[in-house]
């Protein structure tokens, strides 16, 4: 799902052991997260879970459905400024959320593309149990579905359990999920990688060396996605656990079941955010009640915190916080300024992000942010790196594939900052997505290898 | 870039139709079907260029209603040589891409008989390609700005004659230097169509200071916009 912060109520928030590191004077505005894909995300991790034999699924989905939040209430101004607004700062967030997606799938294309391990086939996930090596198309179909089948409940199960939790508010038990899973995705898998890495190049590593490195890299992100820690590091770490998912799904998903749970995912991220009694819109209106923010470590946020000229100068508040919070009132009265005066505003708000956090300012800024779930980055990845895979050894599926992903992101967008409300990321990305992997795959590819070969332009 | 990506979608699927619809041992045939396909995708890009400007005009005067000064903060212009760009990127990028993701592997270039300068031709056609869909971006839009229909049929023209002349490859002589005189002549066409002249260029060169002076007695003359 996709979030757009709004204004936010004045009222200070419940403080948990959330909010306590956030400066006092700001209520984190929830943000609308899909829920969905941070629960995917979890699936993804219980799925690895499992395979490695510990037993803590229910946290990964845990953390990906916390990472929904409620709509803070708007205040209406003039319609026009608003709209204004909206579309000037939306056309800027739809630009930075370009960036992270395309960073996530070029570190996925670059894996698989020069990692072997990523395309061998080495056993499935527990949660696609059929195999597709079956002799007859049909029975493959067939076991594709089931596989899907399968995955879907295992998440439309999970998904329910965390709106659960979240409803009877067991907070640690989540928390301590979320922990875990980041645990596990930061060490484990990334020792992995860099091991099959090494490998490809050949480059030798001794023992002491990788602790080093695999410790610090580890500590660094678990600091930096669930306390405090530089925005832009913060958005690196959560890029790189995107982009380790994403091929572990491309390595343990089997071909034709991981394009129908592709399919079936993005239609089940439509019902459920969408439809009043989906769950994860119930987990949306819950955290809209009790105004309480979101878990961080699954929710990827384009923007920054930037409260300041308050009674208790927080710089704290900045990294880890995945909320971005407008302060109506102040930011509406700058709004109201004449027009040169808001193009003053808005360049003061443009290099936002790359000041370091602790310059203060004397006006209180803010910065209205879109967030995006983490398991959005992933199943686009997903998408992109199994084209990239399986398409012929062909780069034009990939690129198709991508501008497909990226022109569905900005539809999304555009009819976020149109309803303003939570919005499935998924489906018209992954919609584009496949329909020009299969369309490049099977149309395109094979036209513009016989012009290629008599070396004709088109 | 999505939009030639459609453009190029639709007419694979033509080629790729009437190509199951025939013979496939007659090459001759073969080849007249890829000239066909070849000229239905340039006519398509063209369409959905036109398309494109469609959409951008609506979005632009939809910019203008919601801005504060009534004009909108992105020009026709810049959208006339972003959109040309983004389409010569991504015509330029399926193109290549390929190539190059070939040219990194063991191999040697025309072993079979064929040229062993296709990698550099290849590299400079692609070039010649990006050039030419950024200025037929710039002088398409302007022309169907200006309603001048005469200029649009001479863009397709010349994308069309540019995609006919690749044709002739290997036969560089004949393919290259007119695409690479087309490129220029396009190019100086475009940017006279941009409202470029000899004066800006050499204002350019010569990086002298505007002189502001005069700016400050249009602008006593003139009610402010804003009190």
């Amino acid at each position: 799902m996709i979030t757009f912060m709004n204004d936010s109520d004045s009222e200070e928030e419940p403080c948990n052991e959330r909010t306590s590191l956030m400066s006092a004077e700001s209520p984190p505005v929830p943000s609308y997260q899909d829920g969905l894909q941070a629960s995917e995300a979890g699936e993804a991790q219980a799925h690895r879970k499992r395979r490695t034999g510990s037993s803590r699924s229910p946290n990964n989905i845990a953390d990906g459905d916390m990472s929904e939040s409620g709509v803070p209430v708007r205040e209406s101004t003039l319609e026009n400024e608003e709209e204004e607004l909206t579309l000037k700062y939306g056309a800027k967030h739809v630009i930075m959320l370009f960036v992270p997606v395309t960073l996530c799938m070029i570190v996925v294309v670059a894996t698989i593309k020069s990692v072997r391990f990523y395309t061998e086939k080495n056993g499935q996930l527990i949660y696609t149990p059929f195999t597709e090596d079956t002799p007859s198309v049909g029975q493959r179909l067939l076991n594709s579905v089931l596989n899907t089948i399968i995955m879907i409940s295992v998440i439309v199960v999970m998904t329910v359990f965390l709106v659960l939790l979240y409803k009877y508010r067991c907070y640690k038990f989540i928390h301590g999920w979320l922990i875990l899973s980041s645990l596990m995705l930061l060490f484990l898998f990334t020792y992995i990688y860099l091991g099959e890495v090494l490998k490809t190049y050949n480059v030798a590593m001794d023992y002491p060396t990788l602790f080093l490195v695999i410790w610090n890299f580890g500590a660094v992100g678990m600091i930096c996605i669930h306390w405090k820690g530089p925005l832009q590091l913060q958005q690196a770490y959560l890029i790189m656990i995107s982009a380790l998912m994403a091929l572990v799904f491309i390595k343990y998903l089997p071909e034709w079941s991981a394009w129908v749970i592709l399919g079936a995912i993005s239609i089940y991220d439509l019902m459920a955010v969408l439809c009043p009694k989906g769950p994860l819109r119930m987990l949306v209106e819950t955290a809209q009640e009790r105004n309480e923010p979101i878990f961080p470590a699954l929710i990827y946020s384009s923007a920054m915190m930037w409260t300041v000229g308050m009674a208790k100068p927080d710089t704290a508040a900045r990294g880890p916080s995945q909320q971005t919070w407008n302060a109506a009132e102040d930011g509406r009265e700058n709004h109201r300024s004449p027009s040169h005066a808001d193009s003053q505003v808005s360049e003061t708000r443009t290099p936002v992000p790359t000041r370091p956090i602790s310059s203060f300012e004397e006006l209180e800024e803010e910065e209205r942010g879109v967030k995006l779930g983490l398991g959005d980055f992933i199943f686009y990845s997903v998408l992109v790196g199994k084209a990239a895979a399986t398409a012929s050894g062909d780069w034009n599926t990939t690129l198709a594939c991508f501008v497909a992903i990226l022109i569905g992101l900005c539809l999304t967008l555009l009819l976020l900052a149109v309803f303003k409300k939570a919005l499935p990321a998924l489906p018209i990305s992954i919609t584009f997505g496949l329909v020009f992997y299969f369309s490049t795959d099977n149309l395109v590819r094979p036209f513009m290898d016989t012009l290629a070969s008599h070396q004709l332009y088109i | 870039a999505f939009f030639w990506l459609v453009s190029l979608l639709l007419a694979s699927l033509i080629w790729f139709v009437s190509v199951h619809l025939s013979d496939r041992e007659d090459a001759k045939l073969q080849y007249g079907l890829l000239i066909f396909g070849a000229a239905v995708s340039v006519l398509l890009q063209e369409a959905f260029r036109f398309a494109y400007f469609k959409l951008l005009k609506k979005a632009d005067e939809g910019l203008a209603t919601i801005s504060e000064d009534g004009r909108s903060p992105i020009s026709l212009r810049q959208m006339a040589y972003v959109s040309g760009l983004s389409f010569g990127i991504i015509s330029g990028v399926f193109s290549v891409i390929n190539i190059l993701a070939d040219s990194i592997g063991p191999g040697i270039v025309g072993i079979h008989g064929d040229s062993p300068y296709y990698f550099i031709t290849s590299a400079f056609l692609t070039m010649a390609l990006v050039l030419l869909h950024t200025f037929w971006g710039v002088i398409f839009f302007d022309a169907c700005e200006k309603r001048r229909y005469w200029c649009l049929g001479l863009v397709v023209a010349s994308h069309l004659l540019t995609s006919g002349l690749t044709f002739l490859n290997p036969w560089y002589e004949a393919s290259l230097v007119p695409i690479f005189i087309i490129t220029l002549c396009t190019g100086l066409w475009a940017f006279f169509t941009a409202g470029g002249s000899f004066r800006n260029i050499l204002k350019c060169l010569s990086c002298k200071q505007e002189d502001d002076s005069r700016v400050m007695m249009y602008s006593a003359l003139q009610v402010p916009f804003e009190d």
